[in-house]
């Protein structure tokens, strides 16, 4: 019985892990519909910020991670405006390969710079342990990951539903023709949500070296797993992604456990699953 | 509630006009006659035969065709490759992938006539995006006209074309065989009086009144919908 | 002026021009003038056909398929694993192969007919990844990781034996890819081809011109899927060996970057696609492959932000004749 709430603690910290990685991808798909593949390698970007810190500059751990959300985030503004905002009219071929260029690009250079080994981080001591309740082991750092993660989701929710570029958000998501004739700046809604987006999936790359490790592979291993988050949870849907993540991460760890052997079929079977029977998505619209 | 409680009858051979205000519901109302929007109640019914099961590509194989407000257009298919596809999958010959197109000389020939009797034939091998707007409006028609069908729903036919050309447009549609039914959405009343045999009434998602033009244009409800401060109208 | 009569303008377009046939002429100068690439000449030659089989889908009907490497695979499996444990002659293993792909193509393209936008680039993608999961679980049968040993195949026709000078393969490549061309190019110029332009030009317009658009899609799918299981079955045959990289993401990736390169939906787009992209790759071989990605994912940039016809395209402009 410990072995299963473990898996299933284990599984929820690699959730939240995924939802910090995608949450980002679903606002901004559904509010331009844009499909940005390169969404993970902000995600890469931010796990490689926080290894070059700790490593060359000796920040510790913690302080890295804000480093990370804006350096993803500033490098997404740059490529948002130089790029990417050229391609909002263009078909979702186009939008795909734009983006799958800009990841192999991302991935070369990643190997360049850093090398294609593991990047090792040393986690501060006060992460390391577990709390142990009721026979289950409950890591620390994985309880941060929680924490973290919740609070992000506090804070998300709150920004859209109470502040006034919340409503912005929500309004260019909803019908963003109707929008701009209201007056909304929708393009600079969505060039900072996209920041915001981008800068989140840093985040989530410095928090996942702990956990899942970093290597250049990453911009397009967990693509895989982000794209299954956003269409299984349906677009522009925060509690979509969550719940998707959530369902995810568990499954994950839950097939990895039991059933060794299947590898990542059960997460693929899923996803064609519910996107056969809700192709918007367990929450989207349309 | 976009359409409710509409009970409509389309006598063969009739022209129709169905007018209303902006969100009175018009399209919605042709996109559940074609199958595009699922009804929550109620039949649809032509010729006598229950078609509200039938998908939309299966009404109008039974002879139910419209036009859409704004071109829905093949961009990259020639004014005469766009008709010549209308034919051929009316003749379920666009399951052949074995023959060459030009071996189908009489589905050619009638898409031919068909573009030539909207006087289309000149452009006939132009791009559908290189068309003229007002010549994109025509081909919308002419699309339509290539299923053969027995009921022609035009949406807006002249939406966005100049008053002059509209005219054009609207005697070539009455050009059309006396058999064939067709309801037309316009917002033109000179239009409206000089094409349509009746004339139905939509305002907020209901049928207001329906009846001959002479009657329409004495009634007063219709009045203040057009001309009074009704709350019907929209913004 | 329209005097003549219209069918006589869409014939002109199905005819072979000059540089069509000079084309096809030249596909036979390697094995005079370059005889030791001939192995590269049959890559390419599977390559081709490959891409073709998804410039039926994507070019022509507007599928987006990521996972369209999944047919390659099952081809590649099935003739690969037929050869192990049944016969070695290498047309019938071709045909079943093919045929094997066919269905499976036709089994999913029940699904894939029903979907549009994200919901569909995401089945293709999860369809794809699910039968490469599957394929290195079964490493029983299909060896793993390790990709499939004991692969042999006999001589064609009991004479030409698979060789490593690669004349027998890249004759035996070319003659398929010839094949299946002049099949694509009778389906294009076809009702059927014209149905799938419709597709892919505004699936709205089909089904208000009483288009079974969902049956048109299945029958296209079900035929690009025994296309490129025949070129699956050309590697395995022409190669004597089949590994997971068949069936994996890389491959859909990769025969959509050709496509894309050459021009979809100009019927020649995927064969210069993969000429270009084989031979690069060949004489750039000694570069680490993680920099050659990078100047792929820059060309793939440029070819969407200036060339989104792709190269074709481009010739297009200038030299400008229907394709």
């Amino acid at each position: 019985m410990a072995g299963f709430f473990g898996v299933l603690f284990d599984g929820f910290a690699y959730g939240m892990l995924l939802f910090l990685l995608s949450v980002g991808l679903s606002v901004t798909l559904g509010m331009m519909n844009f499909i940005n593949l390169a969404h993970c390698s902000f995600g890469m970007l931010g796990g490689y910020v926080t290894v070059t810190l700790m490593e060359r500059l000796g920040w510790p751990f913690l302080a890295t991670l804000p480093a990370a959300f804006v350096a993803a985030a500033a490098l997404s503004m740059v490529l948002e405006r130089l790029l990417f905002r050229r391609a909002y009219r263009a078909g979702e071929l186009d939008q795909c390969l734009l983006t799958i260029g800009v990841v192999f690009m991302s991935v070369a250079s990643a190997a360049y710079i850093w090398g294609t080994v593991q990047q090792p981080v040393q986690l501060p001591d006060y992460f390391s342990g577990s709390l142990v309740f009721l026979g289950v082991n409950f890591a620390y750092y994985r309880l941060f990951l929680i924490a973290t993660a919740l609070a992000v989701t506090a804070l998300l929710v709150a920004g859209l539903e109470w502040t006034r570029f919340g409503a912005q958000v929500r309004a260019a998501v909803d019908n963003q023709r109707m929008s701009r004739g209201l007056g909304i700046d929708v393009d600079r809604a969505f060039a900072i949500t996209f920041a915001l987006g981008s800068g989140l999936a840093g985040f989530g790359g410095s928090l996942a070296i702990a956990m899942v490790g970093l290597d250049p592979d990453f911009a397009f291993a967990y693509l895989i797993y982000v794209l299954i988050v956003v269409s299984v949870g349906g677009l522009a849907s925060i509690g979509g992604s969550f719940a998707a993540a959530a369902v995810l991460g568990i499954s994950d760890m839950a097939g990895k456990y039991y059933v060794p052997q299947l590898g990542s079929f059960l997460i693929y079977l899923v996803m064609v699953g519910v996107l056969m029977w809700r192709p918007a998505g367990l929450f989207g619209r349309r | 509630m976009v359409a409710q409680d509409i009970a409509l009858e389309l006598p063969q051979g009739v022209r129709h006009a169905l007018i209303g205000p902006n969100g009175a519901g018009k399209t919605t109302l042709i996109n559940l006659i074609t199958g595009m929007l699922r009804p929550d109640g109620g039949q649809i019914l032509l010729g006598g035969h229950d078609i509200t099961a039938l998908r939309p590509e299966a009404r109008v194989r039974q002879g139910l065709a419209r036009t859409f407000q704004v071109n829905t257009l093949f961009p990259h298919l020639t004014a005469l490759e766009s008709v010549t596809l209308a034919v051929l999958e009316r003749q379920s010959d666009s399951r052949t992938w074995w023959r060459s197109l030009p071996a189908y000389r009489g589905g050619i020939d009638e898409a031919y006539s068909i573009l030539r009797s909207l006087r289309l034939a000149q452009v006939c091998h132009r791009l559908t995006r290189e068309l003229a707007y007002g010549q994109q409006r025509l081909l919308e028609i002419a699309l339509a006209l290539a299923t053969r069908p027995r009921v022609l729903l035009l949406d807006e036919p002249a939406a966005g074309v100049p008053k002059d050309e509209s005219a054009e447009l609207f005697s070539a549609i009455s050009d059309l065989s006396s058999e064939l039914t067709v309801l037309f959405i316009e917002h033109d009343m000179d239009v409206v009086f000089r094409f349509a045999s009746r004339i139905i009434v939509m305002v907020g998602g209901r049928i207001l009144v329906q009846g001959a033009p002479e009657e329409i244009a004495r009634d007063e409800r219709v009045r203040e919908v057009y001309l009074g401060r009704g709350r019907h109208a929209s913004a | 002026m329209e005097t003549a009569p219209p069918h006589l303008h869409l014939h002109a377009q199905t005819r072979w021009s000059s540089l069509e046939i000079a084309f096809w002429l030249s596909t036979l100068l390697p094995f005079a003038l370059l005889p030791s690439y001939l192995q590269l000449a049959n890559q390419i030659a599977v390559t081709a056909l490959f891409a073709l089989s998804l410039d039926l889908i994507l070019g022509y009907a507007g599928i987006v398929s990521l996972g369209h490497a999944a047919f390659f695979g099952v081809g590649a499996y099935t003739a690969g694993i037929l050869s192990k444990y049944l016969w070695g002659e290498p047309l019938s293993l071709l045909a079943i192969g093919a045929l094997a792909a066919g269905v499976v193509g036709y089994a999913t393209s029940w699904i894939i007919a029903y979907f549009r936008h994200l919901a569909l680039i995401m089945i293709t993608l999860g369809l794809g990844l699910l039968l490469y999961e599957a394929a290195n679980s079964a490493s029983w049968l299909t060896g793993g990781a390790d990709g499939l040993q004991g692969v042999s195949i006999r001589p064609l026709f009991g004479v030409f034996p698979f060789d490593l000078y690669g004349r027998t393969a890249y004759a035996y490549s070319l003659l398929a890819l010839f094949l299946a061309f002049l099949v694509a190019r009778r389906v294009i110029y076809s009702p059927f081809g014209l149905a799938l332009r419709g597709i892919r030009e505004n699936p709205l317009r089909m089904p208000a011109i009483g288009a079974p658009s969902r049956a048109h899609i299945r029958k296209i799918y079900t035929i690009a899927a025994v296309m490129a299981g025949t070129a699956g079955a050309l590697i395995a045959e022409t190669t004597e060996s089949v590994s997971l990289e068949t069936l994996s993401f890389q491959r859909s990736a990769d025969v959509l970057v050709i496509l894309i390169l050459g021009g979809a939906g100009r019927l020649y787009g995927g064969i210069l696609g993969a000429i270009i992209y084989m031979v690069a790759r060949d004489q750039f071989s000694g570069i680490n492959p993680q920099y050659w990605y990078f100047w792929i994912g820059l060309l793939l940039v440029a070819v969407v932000m200036f060339l989104p016809n792709g190269i074709l395209g481009g010739f297009a402009k200038f030299f400008p004749r229907k394709a």
